[in-house]
């Protein structure tokens, strides 16, 4: 008896290192499952009924637009890996908005602002095409997932296994008409410089160079023609810029600001949100590209 | 249309997949591995809708495996592969049924013979000598089944898989990046280096 009452009142010396028996418990036991509840229309077949809402090539007053059409890139090189997209976001013909961040951030430890030049931020890149909610949404989701990884483990995420919690994700909801293409970067002392793309059907692939969206075509070549593994860091920079800019220029549904990332060791890097059209011109002008658009009024 | 062809010969199974990984009009990934080792001496190819064949694919090698954990002995070629189609015909009937289809490479530990079995995303199931999915059928089979015989050397094995994409080459109006070639014998699985670079000219 008296053994008892002394081993519930005495404290083991260690007890207060780390999280107390009843914190483990806590958060081993009570994981949020992985893919959130949604109440869902109460029809048949949803992706059917969201196709007839939200369909505006057969249906132009359909109900719901959604903001669709993009390039982004990201490859990676002997210097980390660029990620590179334009800021359109369009709803049918119609130019929703030219000034979108479709680079995200994700993992606690980057979310915080990016300013141009500064130091590095540690944690993971998300791009975004396809449905800006969906991404949006999904990719805040990821978020909150790695950062309760980095606190569960105490280490940051490695991008083989956030990406496989969005692609287990999207393959989950998959034919409920999600519309997402993203690529994840990062680098991790475990694998490198790692980057995967995901999509709304489920597939998860790892590479070295991905273009998503409705440009990607374009995107795909210049950067095709002009990609080398020993690139500089100016040289990487310049072509994931160049690569965009073909796509902005050649998709309609492409357009804006040139939105530069470099993810490095120590972290991700910005590299401007800068204005299509002076650098289209320069292009042009300087370099005697763009033969086909005439400067002469 | 992707490529995934399998040959058996003596002592030796040879699956081969195609290396492009496609999504609507481009090519995503040039080097792309379609086939997964579920235990010692088997192997599973897979081609079908995105999303679909990897999941799928990883369920059957984790539990292929968590039986080779628990019993401590291996499946063999035959289990695994009647394994495989319960699992595909239980999805079948199931709300979002997987759409993949599989070729199926082992040695049997005990008999010493290869075994090739063809599964397809109905849930059929056919032990042959040698087999294809998706167009590679309509192009190969005519070909293997002309030179194909069951006692055939590795050697003479991957003569034949050289044959059939040839032909692919020549006639299949999407490059599929080459093939990744791999083959089971009584020793395990291993990648066999196989040449894809060679330009095939049409008659």
């Amino acid at each position: 008896m008296m053994d008892q009452l002394v081993r519930q009142y005495s404290r083991s010396p260690h007890q207060n290192e780390f999280y107390s028996e009843q914190e483990q418990h806590d958060l081993t036991e009570g994981l949020p499952p992985l893919s959130l509840k949604f109440s869902l229309p109460p029809v048949a077949n949803h992706s059917a009924f969201l196709r007839a809402m939200t369909d505006d090539h057969s249906n132009p007053n359909c109900p719901i637009k959604l903001a669709h059409g993009t390039t982004t890139l990201a490859f990676r090189f002997q210097g980390g890996i660029i990620v590179c997209t334009d800021s359109r976001a369009t709803a049918g013909s119609w130019i929703a908005s030219q000034t979108v961040k479709k680079v995200i951030p994700v993992s606690r430890l980057s979310r915080g602002e990016d300013k141009p030049g500064s130091e590095p931020v540690p944690g993971l890149l998300g791009t975004m095409a396809g449905g800006a909610a969906d991404c949006q949404y999904w990719l805040r989701y990821l978020s909150q997932q790695c950062t309760l990884h980095e606190i569960r483990h105490k280490r940051r995420i490695t991008v083989a296994a956030a990406s496989k919690i969005l692609a287990n994700l999207t393959y989950a909801y998959k034919g409920y008409g999600l519309s997402m293409g993203t690529m994840l970067a990062g680098v991790t002392p475990q694998e490198g410089p790692a980057l995967y793309y995901i999509d709304s059907d489920g597939t998860r692939l790892p590479g070295n160079m991905f273009c998503v969206g409705s440009g990607q075509t374009f995107a795909y070549g210049v950067l095709d023609a002009n990609y080398r593994y020993d690139l500089t860091e100016e040289e990487a920079l310049e072509l994931g810029r160049r690569s965009i800019l073909a796509a902005m220029h050649r998709d309609a549904y492409s357009g804006g600001f040139i939105n530069l990332y470099h993810v490095k060791e120590e972290g991700w890097v910005h590299h401007g949100f800068n204005d299509m059209n002076p650098i289209f011109w320069k292009t042009k002008l300087e370099k005697g590209e763009f033969s086909n658009v005439t400067s002469e009024l | 249309m992707e490529v995934l062809l399998g040959i058996t010969g003596k002592d030796f199974v040879i699956l081969a997949a195609s290396k492009a990984a496609m999504r609507g009009p481009t090519i995503l990934k040039a080097e792309d591995d379609k086939t997964k080792q579920l235990n010692e001496h088997t192997l599973m190819a897979f081609s079908g809708e995105a999303g679909d064949t990897v999941q799928f694919a990883e369920y059957i090698q984790a539990n292929v495996q968590l039986y080779t954990m628990r019993n401590d002995t291996e499946l063999s070629p035959n289990a695994v592969a009647n394994f495989v189609r319960g699992e595909l015909a239980r999805s079948l009937r199931s709300r979002n049924p997987y759409t993949v289809n599989l070729l199926l490479g082992g040695m049997d530990k005990i008999s010493q013979k290869p075994h090739l079995y063809w599964i397809d995303y109905l849930a059929s199931l056919a032990p042959v000598p040698y087999a294809a999915h998706g167009y590679a059928q309509y192009y190969c089979l005519s070909t293997l089944d002309k030179h194909h015989h069951p006692d055939i050397t590795l050697e003479q094995g991957m003569k034949l898989l050289e044959m059939c994409t040839d032909e692919l080459k020549r006639r299949l109006p999407i490059d599929y990046k080459g093939v990744l070639v791999k083959v089971v014998t009584k020793d395990g699985v291993r990648e066999e280096p196989f040449d894809n670079n060679r330009i095939v000219k049409s008659a």
